[in-house]
């Protein structure tokens, strides 16, 4: 079964349709990348999916089930983990405490009153870390981290409760090339590992072309093309839609 | 009918004359974000000064009108010189941390003003042309109302002009919509800053003179008008000058045909009318949602650890001592040792609202005095014995706090503020009013304790326990998985909810729980004082809250504490000490602000930390 | 312990006697900084003609601000910190009380000054509480008398919604329709205190159309009042009864604005060419270059009361104080006053007659003293009012 379902997704804004009728599905595993040229509705797309907008019509199913208009924390609660285009993290935590709450939450342990979260097991987190290699950064806070850093603490936040499917808006923007590769290479390895189908919009074509599966082009909020890499470079449509930008060869 | 077109029209000349105050204030707020309690203040002066030179001027319109203007610019002097001397310098400050710089301006200029002008109440000269009174419908109507319902729309007007036709204007609208990006602009944000000061302060100067020849000029000017000012610029949309046109409007009209239904109404009919408005429109009639703070505003909020092992012995020596040195101070050494108890529980629940929360509260007041009201109540008609008392005070206030903290915790910054200000004053004013059950203002007496902690080194050892186990308990929930889940809403409401946190239910919990720990405190503060009365959920007592949490320090965990403690230590000397202890107390605020813009407890937290950077 | 000593002073080291005053100075200074005045110059004249018995007193004052929460803790710093023999003072109502429960509670005597609640020496009376001033139920009483005389029939009232004005009210009407059955209560108005919005609660008064009003506004709201009602005709062909307007602190800021032909209670200074009054007044004009307020009175004859009980009293402590103060007499500026030992309200008067306007300023004229001791119900209904132990 697909791990994400999205049938005939739509939303406007006052009039202007930002989602038209977007149908895709993205299969466990799976690194499908959602891109466009700017206003082409790949953020709303996005918000709709994990329920911080309500589409004005349209399916999403998560394994089958319809989650459709779910509050983002439920969307979570079932299995859908989350980074942002502008890093939102907790600035008075440090990193490996942002991890644990991800994780607390997920055991459903927040409303806890007495004992400190600074002398509960924080081995998990770790281990998350640990993988993401931001073990050394552990104990600093997160309100002083460098940008290409909140974006592998938001990575490890969104593992924390096992997700079935990761969104990532823009995972590497804002950071150096080298570390993109790297940080798309660490998610496809985990991606396929766990058999977790990652969702993510992205401007640089070089980071999309390289690790992406499948790709999605939106322009004026309708797919024009779906497919594999290769094809999709070769689709006469988008050559069109990106005319000018020169984005489809080249990184910014 | 013709009696009803008169109070209509009565009702339109508060409206004017509350605009005008209002209108100023909305614009410093807009473009500052200061919550100016002094704004009352600058409007007391604005009628004093021009008490002094109408009184003074040639009589005749030039004398009188010069005197107005004159005083309305030299308030706005003033105001100018309080942003440059003193908020200019903390604006950089946490939120809400210049409201206690302001609030020093108001006590010291109470006194200058009762050393100045003295005691009696002032009558001002009417205003000549407009002595007396004109025909309307066959009723007489004063020609000073018709001037001030004009007086208002003119003063829209002129502002509106100024914000839409100047270049000034355009930058004050700018700013008041995002102030970062008028930064980035590259305009001197200094001087935009300090003239809005300037014209907010003129308006203030000219809203008080401008009461000349209707009201008495006397000692408690500022601080009857300062909470309806606040009422009107919230509930018409902070930074909105039509929508406190709208506001004014609606109150001035609400309140003169509302006294002929219930007359009793004025008591607390702003604070209804700011309570529905807030629920209904979470951002004010006309006010628009504040743009999200981005990242970098300010620095970011520190982190919360355990505490350093010298902070640790320096609160185990003070425990020790608070335990050990009683027993050989007087009664009257106990009793305000018991009062400073009680009152750092009081702050620190505050602090659980205000610092992890993120929530500010006005009102917090209301849930010491509801468990207060909870513990004299159930002793008066209950005849319940003390600790029953003191078990169902917290249950009292926690009760409310859920009731209150429902709609309060979905607003956000100055609005929610406001709603538990509303709130409060309707609990005050319901203990104010019920004299059947509560006992009016008159209060209830006779809430001592049981003859077993009736000796007052008993009780304060009760309180001293109480009060310190409950703030411990306090700070413990702050390092338990709630209190990182109330900074986490705080951090990033995104990022929370992203991660499965309901941000309402962490609040609203919160908010609750802070209720029923100030409920604790006020439960003592009943038996302890052996009366309970109105005043403890006034106003006051709640700005004595804010003072003490801003004082010690929003951003740390003894903050509260410290700030309780130095506060209370501070009034207690001084009111002995001194006829003219708000003045002096004003000043050391003023200087506590400046020296210390983190608060006491977060200035030797920097200093620590810069010690140790250091090493 | 049978050993009492015969008089104060005498038998006691010779230190002085320390009174303790709370008071709401900073709250508000315009009633209490001629009582502050005076109250010194009394305490002078006490120790010039040689104290107690050769030991001077001396006061300790604090300001609780208008915080009755603020007025008990400090009541207990000047008990256990200053060793006060009494305590006295109190100008807001809920002040004295808290105040008196105190007392009760500490078994300490508070003579209070000023407060008017009825609820201070009858529905809350106590052992160590006194008053001097005279009560509310006393002044409302005094000017029923008079509102009984005239032919007005529909009445309408104005108070500060809080309890002195609530009880004022309550009890002018009460008293006002047993000695006049065929009057009617046509409007009544409650603004909140300090914050009338004079033109809206005038036009109300006025579409009511009474024939009389009785006023218990005072201080600012008073004045916006007055200013808004003189403008818009509200006092034309009608009569208005009003409480405390005759007082110099509320009359004079009044100006040439101040109302004509009103009934009022008050303090005609300087009419009052009494044997007592006289040399008072000449006292404080020279002390203070300033003329006496009613204040002035109240913080006068505090001091000259307390003397007088300590003259009376055997012995400092609480227990013989509170016997001694139960039926004190002494000499008041206004006249012989009584401490009444059944509820230990003393019966202190007030000044009842008209406003004039006299030099472009308000006055009072056709006025008489109403003896305090005329206006209390009668015992058995006093021991109703008041717990009897």
């Amino acid at each position: 079964m697909a791990t994400l379902e999205v049938e005939g997704l739509a939303k406007s804004f006052g009039g202007v349709r930002a989602v038209q009728g977007v149908s895709f599905t993205v299969q466990p595993g799976e690194m499908l990348a959602l891109i466009g040229p700017n206003g082409a509705g790949k953020s709303t797309c996005f918000n709709m999916l994990n329920g911080q907008l309500r589409p004005d019509a349209g399916v999403v199913k998560l394994l089958g089930r319809p989650i459709t208009g779910l509050a983002p924390r439920a969307v979570w609660r079932l299995g859908v983990g989350r980074t942002f285009q502008i890093t939102a993290t907790f600035g008075s935590m440090t990193v490996l405490e942002n991890v644990q709450m991800a994780l607390l939450s997920h055991q459903r342990r927040l409303g806890g009153l007495w004992r400190p979260v600074a002398r509960m097991d924080a081995a998990p987190a770790r281990a998350l870390l640990e993988r993401l290699g931001m073990a050394e950064q552990a104990a600093r806070p997160c309100g002083i981290l460098a940008y290409g850093d909140l974006k592998r603490v938001e990575l490890a936040i969104a593992l924390a409760n096992a997700p079935k499917l990761l969104l990532m808006d823009e995972p590497t923007a804002g950071m150096a090339p080298q570390e993109r590769v790297a940080l798309m290479a660490l998610t496809a390895a985990i991606a396929r590992e766990s058999g977790i189908a990652v969702l993510f919009t992205e401007h640089d074509m070089d980071v999309v072309f390289a690790h992406a599966d499948r790709i999605l082009v939106l322009d004026r909020g309708a797919l024009i093309a779906e497919g594999a890499p290769a094809a999709v470079r070769a689709d006469p449509r988008v050559r069109e839609v990106y005319l000018g930008s020169g984005a489809v060869t080249g990184a910014h | 009918m013709e009696n009803l077109v008169l109070q209509a029209l009565s009702g339109l000349a508060s409206a004017s004359s509350l605009f005008l105050v209002a209108s100023g204030l909305t614009v410093i707020f807009g473009v500052s974000r200061v919550v100016n309690f002094a704004h009352g203040s600058l409007y007391m002066l604005g009628a004093y000064l021009a008490w002094t030179l109408v009184t003074s001027l040639p009589r005749g319109h030039l004398g009188f009108w010069g005197g107005v203007l004159g005083a309305a610019v030299l308030v706005g002097l003033i105001g100018l010189v309080v942003e440059v001397l003193l908020l200019r310098r903390i604006y950089r400050a946490p939120e809400l941390f210049q409201l206690l710089a302001t609030f020093g301006v108001v006590l010291i200029v109470q006194d200058l003003a009762l050393l100045t002008w003295g005691a009696q109440d002032l009558l001002g000269p009417r205003a000549p042309g407009l002595r007396g009174s004109t025909e309307i419908l066959g009723l007489r109507f004063p020609l000073y109302e018709l001037f001030l319902i004009g007086v208002g729309p003119v003063v829209l007007g002129l502002l509106w002009l100024l914000f839409h036709r100047t270049r000034w204007g355009t930058l004050v609208r700018a700013a008041t919509q995002d102030r970062e990006m008028v930064g980035a602009l590259g305009v001197n944000q200094r001087m935009l800053f300090t003239s809005v000061f300037f014209l907010g302060s003129l308006l203030a100067g000219l809203g008080g003179a401008l009461q000349l020849p209707r009201e008495s000029v006397n000692l408690h000017m500022d601080l009857s008008i300062i909470t309806e000012a606040f009422v009107v610029v919230v509930v018409g949309g902070l930074g909105s000058l039509s929508g406190a046109a709208l506001a004014a409007l609606l109150i001035g009209e609400l309140h003169a045909f509302g006294i002929l239904i219930v007359p009793k109404i004025t008591l607390v009919l702003v604070f209804l009318v700011m309570a529905i408005v807030l629920v209904v429109r979470p951002h004010g009639l006309l006010g628009k949602p504040e743009a999200a703070a981005r990242g970098g505003q300010g620095s970011a909020e520190p982190l919360v650890g355990p505490a350093p092992a010298a902070l640790r012995w320096a609160a185990l020596a003070a425990a020790l001592l608070a335990v050990a040195v009683p027993p050989f101070l007087g009664d009257y050494g106990i009793s305000v040792l018991t009062e400073m108890a009680i009152f750092v529980l009081f702050a620190a629940s505050l602090h659980l609202i205000m610092g992890p929360g993120g929530m500010a509260s006005f009102g917090h007041a209301a849930y010491f005095g509801l468990g207060a009201y909870g513990a004299a109540l159930a002793a008066q008609w209950l005849g319940a014995p003390m600790l029953a008392g003191l078990a169902i005070a917290p249950v009292m206030a926690g009760i409310f706090g859920l009731v209150f903290g429902f709609f309060c915790v979905r607003l956000s910054g100055v609005y929610s503020a406001m709603l538990t200000l509303a709130f409060a004053q309707i609990a005050w004013s319901v203990a104010f009013q019920w004299v059947e059950v509560t006992g009016g203002d008159n209060g209830i007496l006779g809430v001592w304790p049981d003859a077993w902690a009736a000796p007052k080194l008993v009780y304060y050892y009760l309180a001293l326990g109480l009060c310190l186990g409950a703030t411990l308990l306090l700070r413990r929930v702050i390092h338990a998985p709630f209190g990182y889940a109330l900074r986490a809403q705080r951090d990033s409401s995104l990022r929370a909810e992203a991660i499965g946190i309901d941000a309402f239910r962490i609040r609203w919990l919160g908010f609750g729980l802070a209720a029923a720990a100030a409920g604790v405190a006020g439960g003592l503060f009943a038996y302890g004082k052996g009366s309970v009365f109105p005043t403890y959920m006034g106003i006051p007592r709640s700005v004595d809250a804010l003072l003490m949490v801003l004082l010690g320090g929003v951003q740390t965990l003894s903050g509260p504490i410290v700030g309780a403690l130095a506060f209370t230590g501070l009034q207690e000397q001084l009111v002995r000490l001194t006829d003219l202890w708000r003045l002096v107390l004003g000043c050391v605020i003023v200087a506590l602000v400046l020296f210390f813009p983190q608060g006491l407890a977060g200035a030797a937290r920097a200093r620590w930390e810069a010690s140790r950077g250091d090493a | 312990m049978a050993l009492a000593a015969p008089r104060i002073g005498n038998a006691q080291a010779a230190g002085p006697i320390r009174i303790g005053e709370i008071n709401s100075y900073t709250a508000q200074p315009a009633f209490l900084q001629p009582y502050r005045n005076a109250w010194t110059l009394a305490q002078e004249q006490v120790n010039a003609a040689g104290g107690i018995n050769g030991r001077p007193i001396e006061t300790v004052f604090r300001d609780d601000a208008g915080r009755p929460e603020d007025a008990v803790r400090l009541a207990g710093e000047l008990v256990n910190a200053e060793k006060v023999s009494l305590l006295a003072g109190g100008f807001l109502s809920n002040v004295g009380l808290a105040l008196g429960d105190f007392a009760n509670q500490n078994k300490k005597l508070f003579v209070a000054s000023e407060p008017l609640t009825d609820a201070l020496v009858w529905a809350r009376g106590n052992r160590y509480t006194f008053r001097l001033r005279a009560s509310t139920y006393m002044q409302s009483a005094m000017l029923v008398e008079e509102a009984a005389k005239l032919p007005a029939k529909r009445w309408a009232t104005v108070a500060p919604n809080y309890e002195y004005g609530q009880s004022a009210v309550r009890w002018f009407k009460e008293l006002l329709t047993k000695a006049r059955p065929d009057v009617s209560f046509v409007a009544e108005q409650f603004p909140a205190l300090g914050r009338i919005d004079a033109g809206a609660t005038v036009q109300a008064l006025a579409a009511a159309n009474p024939e009389a009003i009785f006023n218990v506004t005072f201080g600012a709201d008073l004045t916006n009042f007055v200013r808004q009602g003189s403008t818009r005709g509200l006092f034309e062909r009608r009569r208005v009864v009003s409480l405390l307007t005759g007082e110099p602190e509320y009359l004079d800021p009044l100006g040439d604005e101040a109302p004509e032909d009103w009934i009022v209670t008050g303090y005609p200074w300087d009419q009052i060419d009494t044997p007592a009054h006289t040399p008072f007044r000449d006292a404080y004009r020279k002390r203070w270059n300033d003329y006496p307020r009613l204040g002035s009175v109240v913080g006068y004859d505090t001091v000259m009361a307390i003397a007088a009980l300590l003259k009376k009293a055997p012995a400092l402590e609480t227990e013989p104080l509170v016997d001694a103060m139960a039926g004190l007499q002494f000499q008041s500026v206004l006249g012989p006053v009584e401490f009444r030992a059944i509820d230990h309200q003393s019966t202190m008067g007030a000044f009842v007659g008209r406003t004039v306007l006299k030099n472009g300023k308000g006055a009072m004229a056709d006025w008489r003293y109403a003896d305090g001791k005329d206006y209390l119900p009668a015992d058995e209904v006093v021991r109703t009012l008041r717990p009897q132990a």
